[in-house]
């Protein structure tokens, strides 16, 4: 089924290549025919279930720098299909909204574009999820550091009355990460993988 | 042996129904045995917060079985779960319309010291806004565990000077 309905998709997008992809079929589209793709998929191949929608940062100086990921589902065929769409503008990425097809859309891109600053043209309502508003930042893309940066709170009159601001976390040589195949329990737990500095001791300067 | 004092109690008959003892004591004690908890359940740790209230532990026990969801109603506001940083304005803002007194139990790793999320978006130990009393280790911690901070928060309590912080602050 899965090979039959990506050779019927690229008869009728010529501009779609194959994606390397360990378990379900996928293709690359280019973004501006991606809506068009992902139609075909819902209306012709029966992918009727939009199941997720997230996106890939390249790192900071690759072109292209992002990716926005679909993964549909079908409710008849019992398979998933992959589209992967290449956003064009790398400084200010931006794709057409998937919201016209799938409703199911809305959510997952406003998380899409929070994480990663993607703007979906024609999003009904394309605010931030999961941050709050007035948060500068977009988490997932690869520069942002995980323990974060210093911001305000998002309420002001409760930073000016507690003195409280976002800090970065402390790390403590983390992220902290389970050796496998480690057979001692003790061993084999999550533990930073440089523990020659904590909060009291600086990190050597490299 | 058969006594002669048949009461079970304190008589207050032979006193003149004068009962004489500190402020200080009887303030603590009314203020101890009800401590209804303001349930902050934010993550896992709500789920046993809920069985501690449940009958199997029973929090009742404890006089503090009336779980408020106002916090102009509450005493004791139980922080259970992870804070983020969007939710910690809500929790301070909850905690500055809890009447006095007011107590905070931080209860588990995530809301003592942000626990396993060193991260961009959690608020490492609710102690950065707002005070804290009783910190319950665990991840989560058992119900037994939140019953004894339960206790040594009452303990706590009852070491305040009450009558003083009624007529100074």
């Amino acid at each position: 089924m899965s090979a039959e309905t990506v050779a019927a998709l690229k008869a009728k997008f010529p501009n779609i290549t194959d994606r390397a992809s360990l378990d379900h079929p996928a293709v690359n589209a280019p973004a501006a025919e991606a809506g068009g793709v992902l139609q075909a998929l819902r209306d012709e191949h029966g992918f009727d279930l939009l199941a997720d929608v997230t996106a890939v940062d390249w790192a900071k100086g690759s072109s292209p720098r992002f990716t926005v990921v679909y993964h549909l589902f079908s409710t008849t065929g019992h398979g998933y299909f992959r589209v992967a769409a290449d956003c064009p503008l790398d400084g200010d990425p931006e794709v057409p909204t998937a919201t016209g097809l799938w409703p199911a859309a809305n959510w997952h891109e406003r998380e899409v574009y929070d994480m990663f600053g993607i703007r979906f043209t024609g999003h009904p309502d394309l605010r931030r999820i999961l941050m709050w508003d007035a948060y500068p930042y977009f988490p997932l893309r690869k520069e942002f550091p995980l323990a974060g940066i210093d911001t305000p709170l998002p309420d002001p009159e409760i930073a000016a009355e507690t003195g409280t601001a976002v800090k970065p976390a402390p790390m403590a040589g983390g992220p902290f990460v389970a050796s496998s195949g480690a057979m001692n329990m003790t061993e084999a737990e999550p533990r930073a993988k440089d523990e020659s500095w904590n909060e009291r001791r600086t990190k050597p300067e490299a | 042996m058969v006594t002669a004092n048949t009461e079970l109690t304190y008589n207050s008959k032979i006193e003149g129904e004068v009962v004489v003892s500190r402020a200080d004591a009887v303030i603590n004690w009314v203020r101890t045995n009800s401590m209804w908890p303001m349930p902050m359940g934010l993550a896992c740790c709500a789920i046993e917060l809920m069985a501690t209230a449940s009958s199997r532990f029973d929090i009742a026990r404890f006089g503090a079985e009336v779980m408020r969801f106002s916090p102009r109603q509450s005493d004791v506001m139980i922080v259970a779960g992870t804070v983020t940083y969007k939710m910690a304005t809500a929790l301070r803002r909850i905690y500055d319309q809890m009447a006095e007194p007011k107590w905070v139990i931080a209860m588990g790793a995530c809301a003592s010291t942000g626990g396993m999320y060193r991260s961009y978006a959690v608020l490492q130990g609710v102690d950065r806004i707002v005070p804290v009393d009783v910190y319950v280790s665990g991840c989560p911690p058992r119900p037994e565990a939140l019953l004894d901070a339960l206790v040594k928060l009452q303990d706590k309590v009852k070491r305040e000077r009450s009558a003083r912080n009624l007529f100074t602050s």
